[in-house]
């Protein structure tokens, strides 16, 4: 227990801390609180009702609302099951950096494999008629297999060429979403009698099932997601691949010379990262979003970066890190909506509480603390890994 | 070739073999698709004239067809070139460019058969879409070759953006929101350096979150007062265009190189100044030697993290006075994430520049060129979808790094902090 505390107290202090400096920054833009500029003891008290009520509406959005729960006490959880539903993908993409970071690989291209993976299970989803279950499989199969060849391409061209992964996957995400939007203005994805970018919402036949009744849309992708966690998991610590995989993550050099394919581990790795990233966009589009359009990649290649730093590369802590920044996303909205805070705050929190946790250096001067474990930094490789 | 000659071969050597099989392909590509496939030709018209510079061609009517293969057969004959050069064992190159002018220029023929082409305009605006990129890639110069990655550069430019945009607006003085650009953006630079060698924490990383975090700020502020209070906060006006005298008048490259607004000529004197100081004075010398091999130079003297912290500074100051290219440059006000991850691109014209400030600028220059022609295309009209051509640049640097550069080779010790005595976090 005490060494889970002393676990837990540094991400939750930084947490705190993201959310203290972000609070003056939502109270000092406040016209109301600048009208008082001439009483300083108001415009404090006013500065205090300002950021509270922000984050109480962060927290309605993303746990519980009272309000609802007054005519149904489950229906009270929406907020927690919009959280579900934002954090699913997030764990995905999460999972995907934070693999190719174990590798020594930084996969900026998340983002272009989401799309890939999404484009892949709505064809199958919208185009063949399957027996329910089967159809599922097969979309998400398609996810896997699109998006798994768009990251392995990458590893491929590093192995062969040498050219940087950093580049190529921020190059690869702007080929992706051209490609989406050219892919929508063709007539198979076109909705009959429409010409916008909008693809035919996916068969109900392929899309995953509701976890707490159909009122509620958080749906199996959640599972889904456990469950790929849980695999990356086993393979980066009990499995022989994933010995490799970090060898080479470690050392490339040493891992060459005790006889390993620093090649062949580059290009797996890019495999499954981006199969992972593909799979977040099918538990997109068959569990929440089933039509799919330009904006289907939203920032989740970009949070996956920021997810997977803040778990510190491990399944478990990406997991964590996912749902809490899914709560900052679906509690954001809400916020946005009834207190006029833009959604943009969201951003600065998640960059205030990942540079805190990775400074434990500054955390630790600030609460004057001793004994806490700052876990494992993350490190990258550099231009020259 | 036999397997022996090709083991014989260095590293680069090899890497510039691949960069001539590639530029075989693309040549003969091009001589296949642009060339010989159209069934018939269309007059196409290169327009030289812009504005009131002397005028010495005012236009140039050919057939596209012909054009076309005349620029195929030209690409070919630079790769013939770049044959001989190799074999000689020189660089290039040379040929390389005489390579790309003829390739694009084959494209651009097939590309517009029947159309009118503003060449000049083309390669104006090219120029200043490269602007950004120029500045981003020279932040990362000095950053990276005294060692502390810079992945920063889209949050210094989008800093300078907001800064100088702002200022300039509450203040009704662009001079004060120009000043005030690369202050902004060397502020950002001190969190990354702070934290990157006080605490040597993981530069990729931070420079990463310190993105998210202007991102959000500036989003967040632009939402909350820039929109509702437009008129005060947002409403800088952009620099107007200064014609330099007699320069701006010379055909084609007046009004493309002398025809431009204050924040185009700071760029030309902080590249110049930039690649004289790296490779001429002691300052460059001591970077380079801090970049490369931090325990030498701490042997003769030098304080390692002193001069990284400084570079890293400067860095943020020139991002940041690019940044203001953005508004005061271009459209005078602000919007949200108007840099649109040209500091990635930046990052990447460094990268495909191999950290050498003029090799930065060439590749930053190719970029926005391609990101102007793309543009142009697009509203001409084109045989390609407009997607395919949105993508083209991105595709073509790919090609690039997996082709030409290779397995780039970036200042030693980049990106490892560095502790005194020797050793590294």
């Amino acid at each position: 227990m005490k060494k889970f505390l002393s676990k837990i107290t540094l991400p939750a202090l930084a947490f705190t801390m993201a959310l203290f400096v972000s609070g003056i920054l939502v109270a000092i833009s406040d016209s109301k609180v600048l009208a008082l500029k001439s009483s300083p003891l108001s415009m404090l008290a006013e500065a205090f009702s300002t950021a509270g009520s922000a984050y109480w509406a962060l927290f309605r959005g993303s746990i519980f609302d009272p309000e609802l729960a007054k005519a149904n006490f489950i229906e009270g959880f929406y907020p927690l099951s919009e959280t579900i539903v934002a954090a699913s993908p997030l764990i995905l993409t999460g999972l995907s950096v934070a693999l190719a970071f174990k590798a020594g690989l930084f996969n900026i291209g998340a983002q272009g494999q989401f799309i890939a993976g999404a484009i892949g299970a709505s064809f199958v989803g919208f185009h063949f008629e399957l027996p329910i279950v089967i159809h599922s499989i097969a979309a998400i199969a398609a996810a896997l297999v699109c998006a798994g060849l768009y990251g392995g391409f990458v590893g491929f061209l590093k192995a062969r060429t040498g050219a940087h992964e950093v580049i190529v996957t921020i190059m690869l995400n702007y080929v992706a979403g051209y490609f989406l939007l050219w892919i929508l203005s063709t007539s198979p994805f076109l909705r009959p009698g429409r010409q916008d970018p909008l693809a035919p919402e996916v068969r109900m036949s392929s899309r995953l099932p509701h976890l707490f009744g159909s009122e509620l849309r958080a749906n199996l992708g959640f599972f889904i997601a456990l469950l790929a966690a849980v695999g990356i998991w086993w393979l980066l610590n009990r499995s022989t691949w994933g010995f490799k995989f970090r060898a080479v993550g470690a050392n490339a050099a040493a891992s060459k010379t005790a006889g390993i394919s620093v090649g062949r581990s580059t290009t797996t790795v890019m495999f499954i990262a981006g199969a992972l990233a593909g799979l977040g966009g099918a538990v997109q589009i068959l569990g929440s979003e089933p039509a799919l359009t330009a904006g289907v990649g939203g920032t989740f290649g970009f949070d996956a970066i920021t997810v997977a730093l803040l778990g510190r590369g491990t399944p478990l802590g990406t997991v964590f890190a996912a749902l809490l920044f899914g709560a900052l996303r679906a509690g954001g909205l809400t916020m946005q909506a009834s207190t006029e805070t833009p959604l943009d705050l969201i951003l600065v929190i998640q960059a205030l509480v990942v540079l805190f946790i990775a400074a434990p250096a500054l955390i630790k001067a600030i609460f004057r603390l001793k004994n806490v474990d700052e876990g494992e930094a993350l490190a990258s490789k550099g231009w020259n890994g | 070739m036999s397997t022996q000659e090709v083991r014989a071969l260095s590293a680069p050597e090899r890497r510039r073999r691949r960069g001539i099989i590639t530029m075989g392909g693309l040549g003969l590509f091009a001589l296949a698709v642009f060339a010989i496939l159209p069934k018939e030709g269309q007059p196409v018209t290169y327009s030289f004239v812009l504005g009131d510079e002397w005028i010495l061609i005012k236009e140039w009517i050919v057939n596209s067809k012909s054009a076309a293969l005349g620029f195929a057969i030209a690409s070919l004959l630079a790769v013939v070139l770049a044959t001989l050069q190799f074999k000689a064992g020189k660089t290039v190159r040379l040929a390389s460019a005489i390579f790309a002018v003829s390739f694009l220029m084959s494209f651009l023929s097939w590309a517009a058969a029947g159309k009118f082409i503003p060449f000049t305009g083309l390669l104006q605006g090219g120029l200043l879409l490269s602007v950004p990129l120029i500045f981003g890639a020279m932040a990362g110069v000095l950053s990276e070759r005294s060692g502390v990655i810079n992945i920063a550069i889209e949050g210094q430019l989008l800093a300078g953006a907001f800064v100088s945009g702002v200022l300039a607006s509450l203040l009704h003085n662009n001079w004060l929101g120009l000043l005030f650009a690369p202050i902004a953006g060397a502020l950002i630079s001190l969190l990354l350096a702070v934290f990157a060698i006080k605490y040597g924490i993981d530069q990729v990383v931070l420079g990463f979150v310190l993105n998210v975090l202007v991102i959000g700020l500036t989003s967040f502020l632009y939402k909350k007062l820039l929109i509702p209070y437009q008129s005060e906060w947002n409403s800088a006006i952009a620099f107007n265009p200064i014609n330099i005298p007699i320069l701006s008048k010379i055909p084609v490259i007046g009004p493309i190189l002398f025809s431009q607004s204050i924040i185009v000529y700071l760029m030309y004197v902080v590249v110049a100044f930039i690649h004289i100081a790296l490779f001429k004075s002691k300052w460059g010398l001591r970077t380079r030697a801090v970049g490369e091999h931090p325990t030498a130079a701490e042997s003769v003297g030098i304080d390692v993290n002193k001069i990284r912290f400084k570079n890293v500074l400067w860095a943020g100051a020139v991002a940041g006075l690019g940044g203001a290219f953005f508004t005061l440059g271009a459209v005078g006000s602000f919007s949200k994430e108007m840099t649109a991850g040209k500091g990635f691109i930046a990052l990447a014209a460094l990268i495909f520049g191999r950290w050498s400030p003029l090799g930065a600028v060439a590749a930053a220059l190719i970029f926005g060129f391609a990101d102007n022609l793309q543009g142009l295309l697009t509203i001409t009209g084109t045989p390609i979808p407009s997607e395919f051509m949105l993508m083209a640049p991105y595709i073509a640097t790919i090609i690039a790094v997996s082709g030409f550069v290779g397995r780039v080779r970036a200042p030693a010790a980049d990106g490892i902090a560095y502790k005194r005595g020797g050793g590294s976090h």
